[in-house]
């Protein structure tokens, strides 16, 4: 069983061993709007937690991605590179951002789950 | 730009924005939307393949009367306004004693003595100041705050226009005339600023809404917010005041010398005339120029341009993502010696030297009426 959580930044990752799986949640793109270019980090990168990751860009604005752990990216999400757009469609599925082997699995315990997530952004709104 | 303590104004269609699900942002001192639910992708590809609506209700709109008004106003614009015919609208700035921009505005003739001037929005005030600083006595400015500004724009508003306004279809490009839209007086230019045919048209505040709704109704016609029609001018290669235009570029390093007058260039007599008149015999040190980035990358304001050897040239004024070119463009100053159409340059995004050439402006072809 896969364990999802959440930064006040909107981003997700998903946890199977010590590998994390990171996009940005579907509240995310829906206040970027259409998303026409995603750059995404080289495998092997060191990122450190809450370090710029990405950075996306919808027609009017480019936005940064931050790592919500930290971590060495081990692969990116090619599709985006043509198919920006699926970060619209299948923000929290198909188009993850990278994955990436967690430094510290500890400082997954300062993320929100599910619930709180969607508490958090009801606050927003 | 504007103090957050300050209440945002709002324009006469406000209600109607807010009923369109349009998301609302400040600019200029003014609550607009930036979108409607469509999103900016949509709303830009429907403008170049029907009709988009716009308010620019933020914008200025000034009237000048009085015997000699023309004449007057060209002492502050290089435009050739004693020529344009009545009737007739014009593209034109005011510079400054250097030569530099200090707005972009259209000018329409009403009548021998009477001008009608649409300013930006930013800079309304401080045009208005200028004008009246150096108007003359026996001279008459009115602001126009009693009619909000809509503009219609893409290939079928001709369509929609035809059927709130019978004459509207007739209208020559760049022109002006009192219109009935819907049965409510107005006063529209056959112009726009994405490129396309269209129409703006100025209606009285209180009924501007009437008349927004009355276009709505037609099955072309959609909403379209500020972030569509920012994509629409760039890609139709046209300056937005305060990024491509300011004080410190001149109409001739901007690519606008079209906008000086044949008479002016020879006489002069408008603010910084010998800076202009000195750029159009030598050539200016810098040029407006059209960007292609090779990738998918878009290329925002402040992006540096360099020479393939990592030399600075300049730096990008407007840029983005171009949904009818389906991908990245870009306008910015590099000196006059490289603007030439296919040149190759750099542009640094994020640090990194990015590939990209130097084009000819439109990124897409303009399509305005031609009879």
């Amino acid at each position: 069983m896969s364990d999802v959580r959440f930064t006040k930044d909107h981003e997700w990752i998903r946890v199977e061993g010590d590998l994390g799986t990171v996009g940005i949640t579907d509240y995310a793109q829906h206040q970027l709007g259409d998303i026409v270019f995603v750059d995404l980090p080289e495998p092997g990168r060191d990122l450190a937690q809450g370090g710029e990751a990405a950075v996306v860009e919808s027609v009017k604005a480019a936005s940064e991605v931050y790592t919500p752990v930290a971590g060495t990216v081990t692969e990116n999400n090619d599709a985006l590179a043509d198919q920006p757009a699926l970060v619209n469609q299948s923000p929290e599925d198909g188009a993850w951002f990278f994955r990436l082997r967690l430094a510290d699995p500890a400082q997954l315990a300062g993320l929100m789950d599910r619930a709180a997530y969607d508490e958090y952004v009801k606050g927003l709104e | 730009m504007s103090d957050p303590a300050t209440p945002l104004l709002t324009t006469p269609l406000d209600a109607l924005h807010r009923d369109l699900g349009g998301k609302m942002v400040p600019f200029a001192g003014y609550a607009m939307p930036v979108q409607y639910p469509a999103g900016i992708l949509a709303e830009h590809l429907h403008t170049r393949a029907a009709a988009g609506l716009f308010d620019v209700s933020h914008m200025g709109q000034v009237e000048l009367a009085g015997p000699g008004i023309a004449a007057w106003l060209e002492t502050l614009v290089p435009g050739d306004i004693q020529s344009l015919g009545l009737g007739r609208t014009r593209y034109t700035v005011f510079t400054n004693d250097q030569g530099g921009i200090r707005d972009d505005l259209m000018v329409s003739k009403l009548a021998e003595d009477r001008l009608f001037l649409v300013v930006n929005a930013a800079c309304k005030q401080a045009d208005i100041a200028h004008l009246r600083a150096h108007l003359p006595a026996g001279l008459a400015l009115t602001e126009r705050t009693d009619r909000a500004l809509l503009a219609l724009q893409g290939p079928r508003a001709a369509e929609a226009m035809a059927t709130l306004a019978p004459e509207a279809p007739a209208m020559g490009f760049m022109s002006i005339r009192p219109l009935s839209v819907a049965g409510i007086d107005c006063l529209a230019t056959r112009s726009g600023y994405t490129g396309e045919d269209g129409w703006e048209i100025s209606a009285p505040a209180d009924r501007a809404a009437d008349v927004a709704r009355a276009l709505l109704a037609h099955p072309a016609v959609r909403p379209v917010g500020l972030g569509a029609r920012d994509s629409l001018r760039l890609e139709a290669g046209l300056c937005l005041y305060g990024a491509d235009i300011d004080t410190a570029t001149t109409p001739v390093e901007a690519g606008l010398s079209w906008v000086i007058g044949k008479r002016r260039r020879e006489q002069g007599g408008f603010p910084g005339a010998a800076v202009v008149q000195r750029q159009l015999r030598d050539g200016p040190p810098r040029l407006r120029v059209g960007l292609r980035p090779d990738g998918r990358a878009p290329a925002r304001a402040h992006t540096e341009i360099t020479d393939p050897e990592g030399n600075r040239l300049g730096e990008v004024t407007s840029g983005g993502f171009g949904p009818s070119v389906d991908g990245p463009v870009a306008m910015g100053y590099i000196p006059a010696a490289a603007a030439r159409p296919g040149h190759a340059v750099k542009l640094v995004v994020r640090g990194k030297p990015l590939d990209a050439r130097v084009t000819e402006m439109p990124f897409v072809p303009h399509r305005y009426f031609k009879p």
